[in-house]
């Protein structure tokens, strides 16, 4: 067996994906006079968030978010031992490279850090409200942006009033405000999530030495939220479908596509009370992603109305035949304060059910944050991010840029600055723009770089792994163990069995479907296993459809695991590599409990 | 004056006149845990016994005489208190009342007079904290038939004045007259597989666990050591199973129901190396223990069997529970402060979990 990864540099690009480096910002690509110190690193790929290769604008999501988590390691907080994460393109894939602290300077940083991250601890909720009034403001700065066309002439009131600038000014001005508002809101994203999973971690530490062997699964139980606003728009979806069903209205719903059906709907007292009802979810819950807002692609409800209306279609088509669609929170709360309960009258003495209390207090005071803050930031805040980028796409696209607007995504985030001066300059001048006629060209060009890049899975880790995982957010944030790592080293030697994290109990038997990305949710057949590379919250409708879920990456506590035992569905995560292992057709056993997955006959 | 009394009908005030043992059964059985049915020969039956003739007097002049120190003349007053206890006949109604109760008995488990039985000694001053003293006394197994039981209850009786008894009890001061004896007359347990379970785990105290030892047939062979017994380690909360050592169980006792005795026999090889519970039995043991371990409310060392003569479900029998008294008397090991608040997270931080592993 190998003790070590391939180096990125003898990782070469698949064919037709040669040129692939200049798609992204020097600084996020392996360079060939930096090749001693890179290979030094150890590298391993965060397929977890960003499962699919990046147009060269949807980079600036990876770039925001795991600089801005560095941030408050390095600047903010000073963790003593930890700083940032080092992040690199390669081959259109993004693989991460904690940075630990010298050890020398480990100690002067301890009473800095007990000072500043204390304050937060000690100040949590409010600082909490005020956090919430903040990603509030920005996503309202963001929503009230506008991207228009160039005006034949500039307006005679600009002319009176004696404005004296032209509409590029605003045109250039509001792109880089999108895009400063879009980094303000990952800044905000990562303020109290690290500390949020140092806590967690905390009480995690604790169970696994003061009860050697327990489960991950109990520990997450017992910290888990049940008002998680994670699973609000779902919910709002189950309380359409059964207002739908008071109303007398579901077979209108039932026997519609949307636009059929809200036209049917508006011709009845009734049916105009339920269009009521479905317009008032909208706002802000249908900013939900079936992605997991990190790609230009992903599709939000609210730009898709037919998804959340299929969901509601299915609950209510459920709640006609008689089946409760309520989610068990009482049952699930009565569970987590059994278990909660049982493992503290475990402990022994009362200084170890004191430390217990207090570290599960911290862990539940914080954890709510650790959930919600999804869908603050990669649903609503992204979700009008996303289509404030499609309302300029469009623009640029009636400009004659673009003949298809996602083709924007194909240019990096300081190259549109480059083709909106270009569009303001030929406005001006009376010329035609040079876009036009150039960015077909180099449009096809990236785009046959993507496709190719594409039809390369990424590897798991890059170089040399340490002997032993001890970086805490490696294993925080990433749920990566000295343990997954060899794991992912000899996977290649046994290929009916995967083992993975035991995220959601049960154990069953059922064909495979595979899913690469949440287009292809359709596909999924009642009774099927669900394998893909990660789940998205966003997901949980089809849930009711599926038996098991199986993903590549994720721990304990990643969305789809949470989401699955919401579901009581069996869930193995972070198995590195059902989704290429596994064939859809494939008959295979889930065993949720172990987090074993079995493939019992290939399709 | 209630002779015989079912383990299900005593009630609390009752128990002074079951023994140890016999009170334990029966509380565990007010509890609704699995105990083996069957009913207890009050400590008045014995007393009736003792008084119907002049023997309370005879025997405690006979023990008073001994010269423990005297190897010799303590084994032939032993040997001579005995067989009195042996030979002088039951007054007629204690003896109709034990005959009727194990009709009774034999009629429950639909068995009419060929239940196998086992008959054990409960003696009142069992319970004294040196456990060892319950093992003086005897256990009978397999015993059928009215007139069997009836013989093997007077054997319990008799084991009282063993030599090593008699002895015991005067270096333990436990004065003569106080000593009562009941026994215990219960439904064999024809085990499939049975072994021990303990509700914490006894290598480090660890109180969210339970620990199951197991092997094929009676449980001897798991208490004797005979055996390395399969052993599953179980999160108690969850009765997730999170490890399963499966091992080689060369042999098992089985009961031979035609001569009445254990055998010993070998294992196929096919079965020895297979689990001898699956995952569902694994769980519904620790269910079980976690109960009794709440009706006592501190951890237990169990005994247990499942019964092959009882359907899926039904089958676990509780034979005998324990407290645990290894780590339930160890002051809580005085491990290293754990560190709270700022001072646990920090700790967390700079030692992580995967570098104190």
């Amino acid at each position: 067996m190998d003790n070590k990864f391939i180096s990125p540099y003898d990782h070469h690009a698949p064919a037709g994906a040669e040129n692939w480096k200049d798609l992204y910002p020097y600084y996020m690509v392996f360079q060939d006079n930096l090749k001693e110190s890179e290979n030094a690193k150890f590298f391993f790929c965060d397929s977890q968030h960003w499962p699919n290769v990046f147009k060269p604008f949807d980079a600036i999501t990876v770039e925001f978010a795991v600089k801005c988590l560095s941030q408050y390691n390095t600047r903010q907080w000073l963790i003593p031992p930890a700083n940032g994460i080092d992040f690199k393109i390669h081959n259109g894939y993004c693989y991460m490279s904690p940075v630990a602290v010298a050890p020398e300077l480990i100690a002067e940083r301890v009473p800095q850090f007990l000072e500043r991250a204390g304050f937060y601890f000690q100040n949590w909720n409010d600082l909490l409200d005020n956090w919430h009034k903040k990603v509030k403001a920005t996503i309202d700065e963001m929503e009230a942006v506008t991207f228009e066309p160039l005006p034949e002439v500039i307006p005679m009131d600009w002319v009176t009033g004696g404005v004296g600038l032209d509409p590029t000014y605003h045109l250039i001005h509001n792109y880089t405000k999108m895009i400063d508002l879009c980094y303000k809101t990952w800044m905000y994203h990562f303020e109290f999530l690290n500390l949020g999973y140092a806590a967690y971690l905390d009480f995690f530490g604790f169970c696994k030495e003061a009860f050697p062997g327990i489960p991950d699964l109990s520990i997450a139980k017992m910290v888990q939220g049940i008002d998680s606003e994670l699973f609000r728009p779902d919910d709002e979806l189950r309380k359409l479908a059964k207002r739908a069903v008071e109303l007398g209205v579901a077979d209108t719903l039932i026997n519609h596509d949307l636009t059929a059906a809200l036209a049917a709907l508006a011709e009845t007292e009734a049916g105009q009370q339920w269009i009521a009802a479905w317009e008032g979810a909208k706002y802000p819950w249908f900013n939900f992603t079936v992605g997991n807002g990190f790609y230009s692609t992903d599709k939000y409800w609210i730009e898709h109305l037919e998804i959340p209306f299929g969901y509601v279609q299915d609950y209510a088509r459920k709640v006609l035949a008689g089946d409760s669609i309520d989610r068990p929170t009482e049952a699930i709360a009565a569970e987590r304060e059994r278990i909660t309960e049982e493992y503290r009258d475990s402990l022994f003495d009362e200084e170890a059910q004191a430390a217990f209390d207090g570290k599960l207090g911290l862990a539940r005071v914080v954890f709510p944050y650790v959930e919600n803050h999804n869908f603050y930031i990669e649903h609503w805040a992204m979700s009008v991010f996303w289509r404030k980028m499609r309302d300029l796409a469009n623009v640029l696209t009636g400009a004659g840029f673009f003949a298809d607007p996602n083709d924007m995504f194909y240019f990096r985030r300081e190259e549109i600055q480059n083709l909106l001066f270009d569009y303001g300059r030929g406005w001006a001048m009376g010329v035609p723009a040079i876009g036009p006629s150039y960015l077909p060209g180099e449009v096809a060009r990236r785009k046959a770089i993507v496709d190719a890049l594409s039809t390369a899975p990424p590897k798991p880790a890059f170089n040399e792994p340490p002997t032993v995982v001890t970086e805490p957010f490696t294993i925080m944030l990433w749920g990566i163990t000295t343990e997954s790592v060899q794991g992912w080293l000899t996977t290649a030697e046994v290929t009916n069995k995967l083992k993975g994290m035991a995220a959601s109990p049960g154990t069953v038997e059922g064909v495979a479907r595979v899913i690469n990305n949440a287009d292809e949710l359709g596909l999924l057949q009642e009774g099927e296993i669900l394998v893909t590379r990660i789940t998205a919250p966003s997901w949980a409708p089809v849930f009711g459809k599926i038996r098991a879920t199986v993903t590549d990456i994720g721990g304990m506590m990643s969305h789809a695991a949470i989401v699955c035992r919401e579901y009581g569905l069996p869930a193995v995560t972070g198995t590195g590599s059902a989704s290429t292992t596994i064939k859809t057709g494939d008959l295979i056993r889930v065993n949720g409990a172990q987090g074993e997955v079995t493939i019992l006959q290939a399709a | 004056m209630k002779y015989t009394l079912f383990f299900k009908e005593a009630q609390p005030e009752d128990y002074p006149l079951l023994g140890g043992k016999g009170a334990s059964l029966a509380s565990m059985s007010a509890a609704n845990l699995p105990v083996p049915v069957g009913f207890c020969v009050t400590t008045h039956a014995y007393s009736a016994f003792l008084h119907a003739s002049d023997l309370f007097d005879t025997i405690m002049a006979q023990v008073d005489g001994i010269d423990c120190a005297d190897v010799a003349q303590l084994d032939q007053k032993s040997a001579e208190i005995r067989a009195l206890l042996l030979d002088k006949p039951l007054p007629a109604e204690v003896e109709s009342v034990i005959r009727g109760s194990y009709r009774q008995l034999c009629d429950l488990t639909g068995l009419p007079g060929t239940l196998p039985v086992a008959v054990r000694s409960s003696a009142t001053a069992e319970d004294l904290p040196d456990a060892s003293f319950a093992g003086q006394q005897d256990t009978y197994l397999w015993v059928v038939g009215e007139d069997e039981v009836i013989e093997h209850v007077r054997r319990c009786w008799a084991s009282l004045y063993t030599a090593r008894a008699i002895n015991y009890r005067r270096n333990q001061n436990i004065p003569e007259n106080d000593v009562l004896m009941s026994v215990v007359v219960q439904k064999m347990v024809n085990a499939r597989t049975a072994g021990v379970a303990m509700t914490l785990n006894p290598t480090n105290g660890d109180r969210s666990k339970i620990v199951i030892d197991a092997s094929w047939g009676l449980g001897e062979a798991v208490v004797s050591g005979e055996v390395t017994p399969d052993n599953f380690l179980v999160d108690k909360v969850m009765l997730e199973i999170i490890k399963a050592d499966i091992q080689h169980k060369a042999i098992e006792h089985v009961p031979d129901r035609v001569n009445r005795r254990v055998l010993t026999r070998d294992i196929e090889p096919d079965r020895a190396a297979q689990p001898c519970l699956t995952d569902d039995e694994v769980k519904a043991v620790c269910r079980i223990a976690k109960t009794i371990e709440k009706h006592y409310r501190c951890p237990q060392d169990i005994e247990w069997a499942l019964d092959a003569d009882l359907p899926d479900g039904e089958n676990f029998t509780l034979l005998q529970s324990r407290p645990e008294t290894v780590w339930t008397q160890k002051k809580a090991t005085t491990q290293a402060t754990t560190k709270t608040g700022m001072e646990g997270i920090l700790n967390t931080l700079m030692n992580p979990l995967a570098a104190r592993q």
